[in-house]
């Protein structure tokens, strides 16, 4: 039984930077129909720079917000740089875009910070919690906090402001949206700042538990994707709930099947989920027009 | 007399096989062109899945594993020839392409993408963790094929790196034969027609599951023979043949050069292959370089280099 | 000839469909016999595409029956019914833009030409024989509908109005016993809206059987052998042209929804 809780608690705790990719990849698609493959690299920059800062001789809260702010404003840049003028663009220059970014970044980040593995103290301490036989370790709270607090304020900010509805009005309806005056390009500017702003947070988060290096984005944005399909492409609830469950069901394999292959775990989800529930937990059905 | 598009197509790789080498400044020149062979048929798989059926793989690298490891596995274990291991990866290629494509192919743009890049991680997953059969990540031995010693005895005496560049030269053209021919035949009509309408192809009789099949397990067969050249002239293969980048670098080399056509996507996989070969001094800049490439391209040039290059000389012309 | 004549070729059954609990074409019924030119009208939005769709297999009705020679091909995917002589065209054009215009008229006799994946890979006689017959059609197709000086063309760069025909042409390869024609005039000027008028005549008259959507009245009324009106999703008259056009009802939600348009 305690094995089963620990499994659970490791599940949650990476579920949890799966659970922010997931909402990055919503918000950036449901404004602008883009899957960003890049969104991963985000994470990665979260965490190294926040790293750089730090052994720069910054103080860690403050390494932190400059490594969210430096991503968020890379997001910036790339929806600038290389999404916008692409606009309209067929779905494979879309995506051969976004992991040329996600390349690029890597390039570039291999460049700056090294290949090495990269890691700094977590916020409060090493010293694991006990619950139930098994132990969790402070940062992991940090963590699901972090992805629920994310998750709350987008739903207050894409319910409650002026702002985030003109985000949900982009995402129903482009050309209505610019009909009734709602500004399409900042929105989808706004939507990648947001998104890469999240992914760093995961970023900062994650790296005293899963550590760093140039690498590991791909790694989360794939199971960030399975977890956004899992829970029905462009819904935040189920991009949280999916990414909670691919953290677990990946948790759950490494313990009880194989911890080799603990990785495509997410892959067979993705598989799973397309041929049998093709709009996922919470999806909404399409028709097509002709 | 005016050539037809494929003879011209077929020509020009033709004088290039054959004159490149009168340019070559040493013998490694002739590794660099095999290579650029090899990603050249890989890569003219991808023109007929993505370029005229529309159908996206990013996990197409996985099939070139297939190729690769029935070349370093099948000689070792069942003494097979490996001439026909190349045959027997194929075979399996094929066979798991029908088996993965049947369900995946229903979907479209980044579903498909994403559903083929799962397909691809998990081919490299078997391949780095079963050590027992495949010895992991450092990689296996693969025999040597053999034909450059029949070709010997038979008084035609090349050295290694040229008779793999003649032997993957002319499978590169042999390659470009099969699939110019499919594009004019009744199968690449169809492929093509799916790809400007899918619902339009449906009601003129189109059965879209199967024609897209057909294409998928064409280009695995491709991706597969790529891979069994490369272990076979390398004499050693790593599971990096099957990884998440070696399927993004043939999507990249067919859209670079111009996925819509044989030669541009030919051209693409020249320039790919190249561009690190320029990088060595710089090689810490390749993956950025990578990156920056195929951003540029797809924002500048988005039918592919050769098909630009070639409007902006017509239009010089006109 | 009176309707009565020959046996129904296509008969539409208490058909009906439903997007997210909105019935948009709700228990319809009409029959079409070989050689009849039968015309759907409706005001805007009555669900005249929609009940198109669901005849040729592209959506899946929620009630009702398709019958095509006998046979129940409800539901049947759009392929199957092609092979089973069922051909259409689109309101909003679907062409294969970046074909040439031959090669988008060679494409309607997909089912004559296909054959074995290894004959057309190595280019076999046989593979080219097959291409080479359906080429020969494809050509004779586009001189009948005038469009045979621009063959070699890419498809994407034709007026709408040729367009048009060459969807009807590519529907005219597949050999069709039933024809569906979903607004073909629309966008066409005076000329060629004639033009595509005789092809259909000529088309009903080799004993094709043919569904018409159209928005040009008088088209209508002049070549149509019945008329099945539709409005809200709902058939709410039926019969011949002359019968039709005095039914208060069509008057009143049909002709009065053009006037108040107008």
């Amino acid at each position: 039984m305690s094995e089963l809780i620990q499994f659970l608690f490791s599940g949650v705790t990476v579920g949890a930077v799966y659970a922010l990719v997931a909402l990055g990849f919503t918000i950036i698609y449901n404004a602008s129909d883009v899957v960003n493959f890049a969104q991963g690299e985000f994470v990665m920059l979260g965490g190294m720079i926040t790293w750089f800062a730090h052994e720069a001789g910054l103080p860690l809260p403050l390494a932190a917000l400059i490594a969210i702010v430096l991503t968020s404003a890379l997001g910036v840049a790339m929806n600038k740089l290389a999404i916008e003028p692409a606009r309209g663009a067929p779905v494979v220059s879309l995506i051969i875009i976004t992991i040329g970014a996600s390349i690029f970044i890597q390039g570039t980040a291999q460049l700056v910070f090294g290949k090495q593995i990269h890691t700094f103290p977590a916020f409060s301490g090493d010293t694991p919690i006990h619950v139930g036989g098994a132990t969790i370790l402070p940062q992991s709270l940090w963590m699901i906090a972090g992805a629920l607090a994310v998750f709350l304020a987008l739903w207050l900010f894409f319910s409650r402001t002026l702002l985030g509805r003109a985000v949900m009005a982009t995402a129903n309806n482009r050309l209505a949206a610019q009909l009734v005056g709602i500004n399409t390009n900042f929105v989808m500017t706004l939507s990648f700042a947001l998104s890469a702003a999240i992914g760093a947070l995961g970023g900062v988060l994650a790296t005293p538990v899963t550590l760093t290096a140039y690498g590991v984005g791909i790694g989360f944005a794939l199971k960030g994707f399975a977890g956004a399909m899992l829970g029905g492409m462009g819904n935040p609830k189920g991009a949280l709930l999916g990414g909670f469950l691919i953290g677990l069901i990946e948790a759950l394999t490494a313990g009880y099947l194989s911890s080799q292959y603990k990785d495509a775990v997410a892959f067979v989800v993705i598989l799973l989920v397309l041929f049998f529930l093709p709009q996922g937990l919470f999806g909404r059905k399409t028709t097509d027009r002709v | 007399m005016k050539l037809t598009p494929k003879s011209a197509t077929l020509l020009v790789l033709a004088v290039l096989v054959a004159l490149s080498p009168l340019f070559f400044p040493s013998g490694y020149y002739y590794r660099v062109g095999a290579l650029i062979f090899v990603n050249g048929i890989a890569v003219t798989g991808i023109v007929i899945l993505t370029g005229w059926a529309g159908q996206i793989s990013l996990g197409h690298a996985g099939f070139a594993g297939i190729g690769a490891y029935a070349c370093a596995l099948a000689p070792a274990h069942w003494s097979l020839h490996p001439a026909l291991a190349v045959v027997l990866g194929a075979a399996i290629s094929a066979l798991l392409a029908w088996l993965v494509g049947r369900p995946i192919l229903r979907l479209r743009g980044y579903y498909l993408g994403v559903a083929t890049l799962g397909f691809g991680i998990l081919v490299s997953m078997v391949l780095n963790n079963e050590r027992d059969l495949t010895r992991g990540p450092d990689g296996i031995e693969v025999p040597e094929l053999g034909l450059r010693a029949l070709l010997k005895g038979w008084g035609l005496d090349l050295s290694n790196g040229q008779f793999w560049y003649f032997f993957c030269g002319l499978c590169l053209i042999a390659g470009a034969w099969l699939a110019l021919n499919l594009y004019n035949s009744p199968t690449g009509r169809a492929l093509r027609a799916l790809h400007g309408s899918e619902v339009a192809a449906r009601t003129v009789g189109v059965d879209l599951a199967r024609m897209k099949l057909q294409a998928f397990m064409i280009s695995a067969v491709y991706a597969s023979v790529s891979g069994s050249l490369l272990a076979l002239q390398n004499k050693f293969i790593t599971p990096d043949v099957a990884g998440f980048m070696h399927s993004i670098e043939m999507v990249t080399m067919a859209v670079l050069g111009g996925v819509g056509s044989v030669l541009g996507a030919i051209f693409g996989a020249g320039a790919l292959t190249l561009l690190p070969q320029a990088l060595t001094v710089f090689a810490e800049y390749e993956q950025m370089v990578l990156g920056l490439v195929m951003m540029l391209v797809m924002i500048f040039l988005r039918e592919g280099l050769l098909p630009s290059i070639l409007r902006k000389l017509r239009g010089r012309g006109e | 000839m009176t309707r009565s004549d020959k046996e129904t070729l296509l008969s539409v059954e208490g058909l009906g469909i439903a997007f997210g609990g909105l019935k948009a074409v709700n228990n319809v019924s009409f029959g079409v016999r070989p050689g009849e030119i039968v015309s759907i009208i409706g005001p805007n939005g009555a669900g005249k595409t929609t009940l198109f769709n669901m005849i040729s297999g592209i959506y899946l009705p929620s009630m009702g029956q398709v019958t095509l020679s006998g046979e129940d091909v409800t539901g049947i995917a759009p392929h199957l019914l092609a092979r089973r002589g069922m051909s259409r065209t689109f309101q909003n054009l679907q062409i294969f833009q970046s074909m040439t215009v031959l090669e988008n008229a060679i494409a309607g006799y997909h089912l004559q030409e296909r054959g074995p994946v290894l004959a057309d890979l190595f280019g076999l006689p046989s593979s080219r024989a097959r291409a080479k017959r359906a080429e020969a059609g494809a050509r004779k197709l586009l001189e009948r509908v005038g469009l045979d000086r621009a063959a070699e063309r890419e498809a994407g760069n034709l007026s709408y109005g040729s367009l048009k025909r060459l969807e009807i042409a590519r529907a005219l390869a597949l050999d069709p016993k039933i024809l569906l024609l979903d607004e073909p005039a629309a966008g066409c000027n005076a000329v060629e809206t004639e033009e595509i008028d005789h092809l259909i005549a000529e088309v009903a008259a080799s004993g094709v059987a043919i569904l018409l959507v159209e928005h040009d009245m008088k088209m209508v009324m002049r070549i149509s052998n019945h008329i099945v009106v539709l409005d809200h999703g709902e058939k709410i008259a039926e019969g011949d042209p002359a019968t039709v056009s005095r039914n208060p009802a069509v008057v009143a939600a049909y002709l009065g929804a053009e006037n108040a348009d107008g």
